[in-house]
Parts: C-alpha cells; structure tokens; sequence
C-alpha cells in the first residue's frame, strides 16, 4: 500500500519517547513482579503458607486469575502479572491506535496527507504496524529478561508472547472501536470497555464455573498455563481472534466516510438543565467526571486492600522492610495494616484534590474564566462554585476509597464490625487533605504562574509517608506533613482534635487564597 | 455609557495604556481601532473588571467596573476575540448558561438568532469550528437583554454571509436607543459599521470622531487606464504618489479630494479603473511612522 512505509516511519518517530515508556513499563511490570516476590518469600516454607493462604481467596483470585503453582517463582509471578500486563498491553495498543486514526481523523490534521498520493489504508495499516511492534517488545523484553533471571526459558517465552498476542487482540478491537464513532473520546471509551469486560468475564469465570474466563481473551492467556504445564495452543485462539477482528475493522473502514463513524453521533442537548444555570451548577459539571472517575478508581483500590482480609501475614513476608513500610502503627498486623493502607489512600486522593483545586487555574489559561466573569456571576462567587466542588468531591472520593476497604474485607471475612472499623477512618483525613488543596488555592491567588508548586507538599508527603521511617527523618522535618498529624486508625484511637485543627488550617489557607483572589488581575 | 479619562495600567514596568481616553454614549456603534498589541483588549479587560487599573477613571454605566463588576455586567454582554467554549458542554447548553448568568433570555429571540446564525445547538464545544464558536457567543450576547455589547475583533471567524447578519443585528440594536464597543484591527469593518471610531497607538487614543471627521486619515489608491494621457492632475491638491506612463495613471488621493481628481480624470476617458481603500497598516505607517510588522502582536 503506498505511503505505509513513510507513514510508519513518521508515527515512530513521534511516538519514540511515548511507546519507550509504555513499553519499559509494560515489561517492567513482569520484571518487578518476579524480583519483588524473590526477595518477599526466602525459603520454601513461605512459599508454601503463601500459597495456601493465596489458594483459597476468592477476591485474590478474581483480581490475579486462577492460582496454578502458587509456592513457585514461575507460578507466583505469572499468576501477579498477567491479568495487569493484559491491560497495560491492551491500553498501550489503545492509545497507538486511537492517536494515529481516530484523533488525527477528528481534527482534520491528517486531510492533508490524505489527499496526497497515499493509499487510503496506508495510516491505518501503519499505525497497526506500530502497535504490532511494540507490543512484540514488550513480548521479547518479558521473555528474555526473565529467562535471563533463571527462570524456565520456554515458559518465560510463552508469558511474554502471550502478552504480546493480547496486545494484539486488543490492537484489532481498538481499531474497531475507531471505526464506530466520530469522537475520539467515545471511542477510547468504547475500546476501554472491551478491555475492562474482558479483565471482569474472566474474574466472574474464575472465581466461578471457569466458563466465562474462556469468552476474554485474557482467560485465553492465562490457559496457557506458564510454569505450572505450559501450552500453546491458547495461543491460536488469540491470534485468530486478532485476525477476525482486524479483518473486521478493515471491512468497517472501508465502508465509512472518512471523518464519519458507523455509528451516527448522538446530539447533545440543545438546551440546558436548571441544575447547570449557576456558578455551581457550572463548576460541578466541570468536575463531575474527575470526581466519578477517581471515586471508582479508589473504590476498586480499596477493594484490592480489603481483599487480602486478614492475611497480611502472607502478603507481606517476614522482611523487616516490607513490614516498615505496610505496617506503620500499633502491634497488631491487622489493624496496623489497614491503619497504614487507609493513609495510603488517602494520599492517593489528595491528588485528586489538588488537581480539583488547580481546576480553575486550567480554566482562567483556557479563557473560560474571562467568559463565565464577563456575566454577572460575582469572581468570588465563581470560586466557591470550584471550591464547593473540590470539597464535595474529597469527602466523596474518601468515603468510597474506605467503602470499597471495609466491603473487599467484609467479603473475604464476613465479619462486619471489623469492617466497619476500616471503613469509616478513611474519613479523618477530610482534613490533610484539604490542607493540600487549601495551599493550592492561596497559590492560585497569590502567584497564580506558580500553581505547579501546589504538587511540591503531596510528593513531600508522600516521601515522609513511604520513607520517613526508613530514613529516619527528624521528627520536626516529618511534621511539615499534615498527614503525619493523624493517629493511624483503627490501628490508634481517633481523636477530634487534630482533625478539627488541619480542617481550620485547610478553612484558612482557602480563605487567604480567596480573598487574593478577588485583588488580583484575571488574564 | 463608558467614560474613560487618563487610565493607566502597567504589566511589570511595561505600561500597556499610557493615559487612554475613550467615550461611548447610548445610540452609537463606537469602533475600536489599532493594530494588534496596541491596548484594545487591555482596555475592554479594564472595563469588564478583570484587570484593576493603575491610574485615571474609568466609569462604566456611571458605576466602578472594579468593585461593582457583577451588578453592571447585568446591563453588558460581551463576545470575546477568540472564543473558548467548555468542551464538554453543548452549544444551547453555553448559550442558556452565559444568558442565565447575565439574568435570564427570552425563549422567541434565543430561537431566532439561532435560526438567522443557522447554528446547530447540539454540538459540543469541542465539535465546534472557530466560526461556529463564535456564532455561539454572538448569539448568547444578542439574546440577551442588555443595554451595551463589547465585541472583541467579533468576526474573525464568520463568513461573509453570516458577517451580514451580525452586522444587521447590530444595527437593530443600536436603532433601540443601545450602544456598542467594537474592537478590531480591520478599518474596513469598523467604517461599515461604527458611528464613531477611536484609534489606539501605543496604550493612548491618538485620533476620536465621527468617520467624516476621520477622512483626512484615509487615502485612496486609484489606478486607471485612460484613452488619452490626463492632464492637470499634478496641479491638484491632495494627491500623492502620482505615476503617468502613457495612457496608465496611478496616484493616492486624500479621501476628502476623491471628486475633483476623479473630475480631473474623467475627461481623458476611462476605460477601466479600480480604487482600493488604505489598509490600516498603511494608514498608520503614514500617519505614526510606525512599521506594524515589528511591533509585537
């Protein structure tokens, strides 16, 4: 096809740095996966009670896959990665495909080329090309590097190139995806949802009857069984599939309008909602989705914790390292645990809520500010809407963090009061992080260039939360951290006073970041 | 409606306006004239409240623009040079929010203008071209029931076509007794447009009238092929630049002196002839010695 050569040779060079990192990081995962669990579990006893504890959690094994030689390295690691590499080959495929075709077709930006001497398939088949490529890196990557770590080298090479085969499937499917709406974004959308229903019918199979996981490609790589009996033959049914639904997609193409879906483009609606017409109304619209999205997000991250109930013991080894960072409070491993994971996500969350604060920094450079000011909604009034939204969302994105730690540890368990126990404390840190969010607003109307700083006392929290103890930190320098001034429920006992304390610091770095705000200039 | 005396605003030590006087009164297109960079959108920024000012008076309705910007805003409506509409929302969806922000539309003129925009209220704002982002913030300023537009350089996007109906709604409104600002860097949209024109050079108004009082600025360029070689054109005052090569002439002519130079013309024969009017860069270069195409946008 003419031209494909010269367009593959474009996309590669734009996408060099890019597809250096998903693949590093794709690859990385196996990597990782493999060394941390051989320095976790040191002899083969441990490999044993892991195993048993491992082999019969139902949340373990509808989050990893189905547990095959659990008290091996090969086993462990294989059965830590897959699912995750899936997704992460899956979305760096996505991604190739959609920045290539569907985005470039949406802004017009490839009319040019187009209408040059090129075949009309030439930058859809290059952007496969590209996509096929680097998921063939991360394929080669994972299988040499793990052989090179001793392990077996035929089932090393049947974990990467699987992996590569599900990057490919999902190559097809993304390409699908773009054919069938006009608007990149819905088609991202759509090419996500297969690769999230295949990570979930597998889950559903593999807790269950096993039937389901044989509908995702992901069960299909996972039947290949690496280091506990490899085959190859599931191999086939990926790469067939990826066949068929390339052809597909290549049929789809050939039968749309360039810059059209086969799915016409649904109207928006052509007047508003009463709940849009205010200040308010307006800024929650524009934080609505970063709420919904980073809610789920820690919801499921909650869950993962929840999941592993009471068996931290297993989790996290005997090595004093692992137990300094996860268990930062009280005598208990339990509770300790969960003391330290809540903290975890709470610091999590704060990036949410910075982002949510520095939202209308996004939307005074985008020149919607000078708009919305341009009405008679008062400056003051227009913040409040933001910072409503900011405050709303954290006590949400808080809340389902810990409704999704006490339900993953009620499921495993059953038992509810303790659950409970984790699920609430979650709450408390309401206060730090709004601390965060608070000196994000002053900046905001301080020195409104300097608004990246904001992320400057998240990354020093997070450093003081992971490594303070590790490198034994003076206490005062540790303080400057706001979390640091919570006990670690329910490993500690709660208390109102500190909380109440971060919530009047957070209230008066709002208010001073407010009220420099209505001095400043608006550009 | 806007009264503007001696305003001064700096950014660091650079002063943006330098002294700037502007007035605009009720029943009156006020065209806003410079080259980019000159302080046009400083200003309107000033009077809308975005940026404080560092010195002189600036009254907008008789009020603060500063410290009473919400309450006045309820009497303006602006459109700004290069609309931004929030991607994710539809393009009835900004036009009910911006007229519900400014105190509510009437339901008959938001369909019309709709209609004469021929403007698809469905689309996001992320679907939308510059022309059609545009039309929504046109559409979202007429539709409303203000006594004053700011129009920031308003059709830099619209085709001529629609560039007729913006222009015919303007007039409507200015005939029901409103006023509006219009800011642009094209001479030849604020003459079809304006009734009065202030020129800004350097963060200073340096020229205010009517557009008769603002002749003497313009200068025609005319190039005609005649039967006979003309006579007598030298001898005439006002023009410049004059070129004779057998039967071809070319010259420039001071606006105010057209007739009598295309009087001196006319008895040679025409054949053909075409006249251009003066761009602003011309204009300027002329007039200020400016050399615009280093002066930074």
């Amino acid at each position: 096809m003419t031209g494909t050569g010269t367009f593959l040779w474009t996309f590669l060079k734009r996408d060099t740095w890019m597809l250096l990192w998903w693949i590093l990081g794709a690859a990385g995962l196996y990597i990782v996966t493999c060394y941390s669990i051989d320095q976790l579990y040191t002899t083969q006893q441990q490999y044993d009670e892991a195993a048993a504890s491992m082999e019969n959690n139902a949340a373990f094994i509808a989050m990893a896959g189905p547990p095959r030689a659990l008290d091996t390295l090969g086993g462990q690691t294989a059965w830590q990665s897959t699912a995750f590499g899936a997704i992460l080959v899956g979305l760096m495929s996505m991604f190739v495909i959609g920045r290539h075709t569907r985005a470039e077709e949406e802004s017009g930006r490839d009319e040019l080329l187009r209408a040059s001497a090129v075949s009309r398939y030439a930058p859809t088949t290059a952007a496969v090309l590209v996509a096929a490529v680097a998921n063939l890196l991360v394929g080669l990557l994972v299988s040499v590097s793990l052989t090179a770590y001793g392990l077996a080298a035929a089932d090393s090479f049947g974990l990467g190139l699987g992996a590569t085969a599900v990057g490919w499937f999902f190559t097809a499917t993304a390409l699908i995806a773009m054919q069938l709406t006009a608007s990149t974004r819905s088609a991202y959308g759509i090419a996500g949802l297969v690769i999230s229903g295949s990570y979930l019918l597998r889950a559903v199979g593999d807790v269950g009857n096993g039937v389901l996981s044989w509908c995702s490609p992901i069960g299909w790589y996972q039947a290949m069984h690496q280091f506990s009996g490899l085959r190859w033959w599931p191999l086939v049914l990926l790469l067939g599939g990826a066949g068929v639904a390339l052809a597909a997609a290549y049929a789809l193409f050939g039968r749309r309008d360039y810059g059209s879906g086969i799915i016409a483009t649904r109207p928006g609606r052509p007047r508003a909602r009463r709940g849009l017409l205010t200040g308010e109304g307006l800024a929650w619209s524009l934080q609505r989705g970063a709420v919904l999205g980073w809610a789920g997000g820690l919801f499921f991250g909650g869950l993962a914790y929840g999941a592993i109930g009471d068996d931290v013991k297993a989790l996290i080894g005997d090595s004093q390292t692992s137990q300094d960072l996860f268990v930062q409070a009280g005598d208990d491993l339990v509770t300790g645990f969960y003391g330290t994971s809540i903290l975890m996500l709470a610091v999590i969350c704060a990036g949410f809520t910075i982002a949510s604060a520095l939202r209308p920094r996004a939307e005074e450079e985008n020149g919607h500010l000078e708009v919305a000011l341009a009405t008679a909604l008062p400056r003051t009034r227009w913040l409040l809407g933001h910072v409503l939204a900011t405050v709303v969302g954290t006590v949400v994105v808080l809340a389902v963090a810990g409704l999704g730690l006490g339900a993953g540890y009620l499921l495993v368990t059953g038992d509810g009061d303790v659950a409970w126990s984790f699920t609430w404390p979650s709450l408390q840190y309401v206060g730090p992080v709004l601390v965060l969010s608070g000196f994000a607003r002053l900046l905001f109307g301080l020195v409104p260039r300097w608004t990246a700083l904001a992320w400057v006392p998240l990354a020093f929290s997070a450093v003081v939360m992971l490594f303070g103890e590790l490198f034994q930190m003076p206490q005062w320098l540790m303080d400057v951290s706001p979390f640091e001034h919570l006990p670690m429920v329910p490993a500690e006992d709660f208390a109102w006073e500190p909380v109440i304390a971060l919530v009047a610091v957070a209230l008066a770095l709002s208010v001073a970041g407010q009220i420099a705000f209505r001095r400043r200039d608006v550009h | 409606m806007i009264d503007i005396r001696g305003l001064v605003k700096r950014f660091g030590s650079f002063r943006a306006l330098d002294g700037l006087d502007l007035d605009v009164g009720p029943g009156e297109v006020h065209g806003f004239l410079g080259p980019n960079g000159a302080g046009k959108s400083t200003t309107i920024r000033v009077l809308l409240g975005l940026l404080r000012s560092d010195g002189g008076e600036v009254r907008l309705f008789g009020g603060d623009p500063w410290s009473q910007a919400a309450e006045l805003h309820r009497r303006l409506a602006y459109v700004p040079g290069d609309v931004n509409l929030w991607p994710n929302l539809t393009g009835g969806e900004v036009i009910d929010l911006l007229g519900s922000l400014r105190g509510g539309t009437a339901d008959a003129r938001r369909a019309e203008l709709i209609d004469a925009f021929e403007l698809d209220p469905t689309k996001k704002g992320r679907a939308y071209s510059k022309g059609n982002r545009q039309k929504v913030a046109l559409v979202a300023a007429l539709a409303s029931d203000v006594d004053l537009l700011v129009l920031d350089e308003p059709t830099s996007g619209l085709d001529p076509l629609m560039e007729e109906v913006f222009q015919r709604y303007v007039d409507e409104f200015r005939d029901r007794g409103h006023a509006v600002l219009l800011s642009s860097h094209i001479l030849a949209e604020v003459e079809q447009l304006c009734d009065r024109v202030s020129i800004i050079r350097a963060g200073q108004v340096v020229e205010s009238g009517t557009l008769a009082d603002l002749r003497h600025l313009t200068r025609t360029s005319i190039s005609a092929e005649l039967e006979r070689a003309p006579s007598g054109l030298d001898a005439l005052e006002g023009i410049h630049d004059l070129v004779i090569e057998g039967t071809r002439v070319r010259f420039q002519v001071d606006t105010a002196r057209l007739d009598p130079a295309l009087q001196a013309i006319l008895p040679a024969g025409v054949r053909s002839l075409t006249s251009q009017p003066p761009t602003l860069e011309e204009l300027f270069l002329r007039h200020y010695g400016d050399n615009l195409e280093s002066t930074p946008a």
